[in-house]
């Protein structure tokens, strides 16, 4: 049996399915689109197994959004492979008017249904009685009390699934007006659908329908001139009723104790985190506790992988045979691998407050404070979380744009998002401030390295700022943007939803784009280790002469010829073809290849340094790639190579290059075609070169 | 009175909407013709606004509230 979560956003849907399903689920994307979809298992009292997907959240079945047309279309179309034989309409008790308008809607369209009363706690809290057998009565379909949050009442919700096939289809409550009627009747009848709801609900929302022909939209079309129907005004209509409707249930059913009105909870917090001084003093906090904590805490378990992987590498040296087998496990995969691994605390941390911040209702007050200045610059309140989303990784935050409604306001957001730092760019930042930034306190407490990494951030938030600005000129809108937008109240944060998350995230991380990396890595060192067979054969042949013996130590030799290798090897070639570009920028060709390879990802650039430079040999096999980096010459000059003005300009280039193909692939995606992620590309490569040329020549 | 008119803490019921898309997204989330409002915060840049309606707390920009008349 296929079951359907389907609720208003903030009705603990999401906890509902984690209960249900436990660790047994699956995040994917509904096909063609990047919607979550989360599905699952759940085994019954009965030991009978069902299939439980968590449908995105919706006010109504008239979609305003591409999440909610998922779910319209999913539950309107009989054909839909998503199709649910059951759905569990969740509510919340104690806004139950605004939640059983959507319940309303579903339940119109003939399939079996039960409806969870969730929040029970709070409800009784409240004290808001609900009769559930007088609703249950009433509607024709199992009504059950849970609290999700609490785990409460969940072995009733199972029992009623057991139950659900033997219960009767409730009936309709809204009747097709007559002026829709013929309308509905040629589209049941077109269409082949046996529910006049759907057929209406088709009427309303075929242009956005994914899986109509050309030729169906066209009929559709048609008829709709044909009978002179009007989507929006049948919309208030419709939803007129079904409020007079839902008025008159909840007279019947629901029992509120009528209290003195206080200021709740929710209010007394309201008041500190949007206020005028206080709001956007905390939000900074927070941010600045978030930055110093995912530099911080995360150092610990840092260093002990790094240390499992230099103990790795010398006892991979001791008791492997040497040759080509264990150099590229050795130099190549495990390099790599390393430097995806290393990076995990880092995103788990980030992402662990994300979801503290989605969980505890905060982050729709940093909408609220945020809009009106989001604006001025072409962004909505609602590009906010993207951005903030950003800060871990671009590839979700544009999917996330999909709730900021306007064309316009949506496109910019993911024009800019690339340019907010993501964690991919934490593992580039840290390597080059550990380099040449000094681990000092600043007034005692604020470390100097952290702060520096705080810059970074600002640069990039400063600059998506500006270039939204111009891009809010540049582009023409095309319809109106709204900002209606439920403040849920605060709840304490679902402790197992946050490490859900912070899981699904760091697996996402270690298997999307770990692949990319140890791909990369084994493909650098290819190209690193092999060159064109004659330069190859000619510095054999070099360093087999009498002379070079003579005049130098054994040792000195080999680093001299792994050396002349490496700059003749095939990515040498490739990283010197673009040195003349990039030396005005302070980059040498090493830096070229790092910069060529991360154009797959920018964390590529950690991995390629420590493949180079092990590919180089150095005299200690278990220092870490910081140290090695750190004693970097140039082999004529003798200078350091990561002098304070190289770094920082290499900073500067991370913060502003598209080096992501996975983001190019998302936006191409996203505003479905080449024009946009071509435009992105090329700006943000001009302006990453302009302001590294400007960083380093300034700096050096 | 329009929407955006309400003084903080200040009551009123809603009568009709001047923009009709407007109002089909205003009705679904519960200001229905008849419902009471009440505002209860403006953000600190003095825009948006949030609102107390049917039992919740809605936010929307001053310029949506606008287009909301009320009884007074």
């Amino acid at each position: 049996m296929k079951v359907a979560l389907v609720g208003n956003p903030n009705t603990g849907k999401s906890s509902l399915f984690n209960i249900l399903t436990g660790l047994n689920q699956k995040i994917g994307n509904f096909p063609g689109v990047t919607v979550d979809k989360k599905s699952g298992f759940c085994k019954l009292a009965d030991n009978q197994v069902v299939s439980i997907i968590d449908l995105p959240g919706c006010y109504s079945l008239y979609p305003k959004t591409q999440d909610e047309a998922i779910v319209s279309d999913i539950l309107s179309d009989k054909k839909n492979e998503f199709h649910p034989d059951l759905v569990i309409v969740v509510v919340d008790v104690t806004n139950l008017k605004r939640n059983l308008l959507l319940y309303s809607q579903v339940a119109d369209l003939g399939i079996p249904l039960i409806l969870a009363l969730n929040m029970n706690d709070l409800a009784e809290k409240e004290q808001i009685a609900v009769d559930a057998d007088k609703l249950s009565e009433l509607l024709g379909v199992q009504v059950i009390k849970i609290s999700a949050r609490n785990n409460e009442h969940i072995e009733d919700l199972k029992k009623a699934i057991s139950n659900a096939p033997s219960f009767a289809i409730h009936s309709s409550a809204y009747s097709i007006p007559q002026s829709s009627q013929n309308l509905v009747d040629k589209i049941s009848h077109e269409f082949d659908y046996d529910n006049e709801y759907a057929s209406l609900l088709l009427a309303h929302q075929y242009s956005a329908a994914k899986h109509l022909s050309k030729n169906e939209t066209d009929k559709l079309d048609s008829f709709i001139e044909e009978q002179q129907f009007h989507s929006a005004d049948q919309q208030v209509e419709e939803t007129i009723w079904r409020y007079t409707y839902i008025d008159k249930l909840i007279k019947e059913c629901v029992q509120i104790a009528p209290k003195p009105i206080e200021p709740s909870l929710t209010d007394k917090i309201d008041d500190v985190l949007t206020h005028k001084f206080w709001g956007f003093a905390i939000f900074f906090l927070i941010l600045l506790v978030i930055f110093q904590s995912v530099f911080s805490w995360a150092e610990y378990p840092m260093a002990l992988i790094e240390n499992l992987f230099s103990w790795i590498d010398e006892v991979g040296h001791q008791y492997l045979p040497a040759g080509v087998f264990a150099d590229l496990l050795l130099n190549g995969i495990l390099a790599g691998l390393g430097g995806v691994i290393v990076f995990v605390p880092q995103i788990a941390i980030l992402f662990a407050f994300i979801a503290i911040l989605e969980d505890t209702g905060y982050m729709a007050r940093i909408t609220f404070l945020m809009d009106k200045l989001m604006r001025k610059v072409g962004l909505s309140g609602k590009s906010v979380v993207p951005m903030i989303g950003g800060l871990a990784c671009a590839v979700p935050s544009i999917m996330a744009t999909r709730n900021i409604e306007n064309w316009k306001d949506r496109i910019i957001t993911i024009m800019v998002t690339p340019l907010i730092s993501c964690a991919a760019r934490l593992p580039v930042y840290i390597l080059l401030i550990s380099l040449v930034v000094p681990d000092d306190k600043v007034w005692g407490f604020f470390d100097l390295r952290g702060l520096t990494l705080l810059a970074l951030y600002i640069l990039g938030t400063v600059g998506a700022v500006f270039v939204a600005w111009i891009m809010k000129r540049l582009i023409k809108g095309k319809e109106a943007s709204y900002f209606i937008m439920e403040l849920p109240i605060y709840r304490k944060p679902r402790w197992k939803n946050v490490f859900l998350t912070m899981f699904d995230k760091v697996m996402t991380f270690i298997f999307e784009v770990g692949k990319i990396i140890i791909a990369i890595s084994i493909v650098l060192w290819v190209a690193a280790s092999y060159g064109p067979p004659s330069r190859m054969d000619s510095i054999t042949a070099k360093y087999e002469s009498p002379e070079l013996i003579d005049s130098h130590s054994a040792a000195e030799l080999e680093r001299m010829e792994s050396s002349e290798r490496l700059e003749n090897s095939y990515v040498g070639i490739l990283g010197k073809t673009i040195e003349p570009v990039i030396r005005p920028l302070g980059f040498d060709w090493k830096i070229g290849i790092a910069l060529i390879t991360s154009v797959a990802a920018r964390e590529v650039f950690v991995g390629t340094m420590a493949t180079i430079y092990s590919v180089e040999g150095s005299d200690d096999d278990t220092a870490n790639i910081r140290e090695i980096m750190a004693a970097a010459k140039d082999p004529q000059t003798g200078a350091k190579v990561y002098t304070t003005a190289t770094a920082f300009s290499l900073m500067v280039f991370y913060a502003f290059a598209m080096q992501c193909l996975s983001t190019i692939a998302v936006v191409k995606r996203e505003t479905n075609g080449w024009k946009w992620p071509a435009i992105q590309f090329g700006y943000m490569t001009v302006m990453a070169y302009l302001a590294s040329l400007i960083v380093y020549q300034l700096l050096r | 009175m329009k929407l955006s008119d309400l003084k903080i803490g200040q009551h009123g019921i809603i009568k009709e909407f001047t923009d009709l898309a407007l109002s089909v997204k205003l009705m679904e989330m519960g200001c229905l013709p008849g419902e009471s409002v009440c505002l209860e915060r403006i953000a600190p840049l003095g825009d948006p606004i949030a609102i107390k309606v049917s039992g919740y707390q809605l936010s929307l920009r001053k310029e949506e509230a606008s287009k909301v008349i009320l009884h007074i």
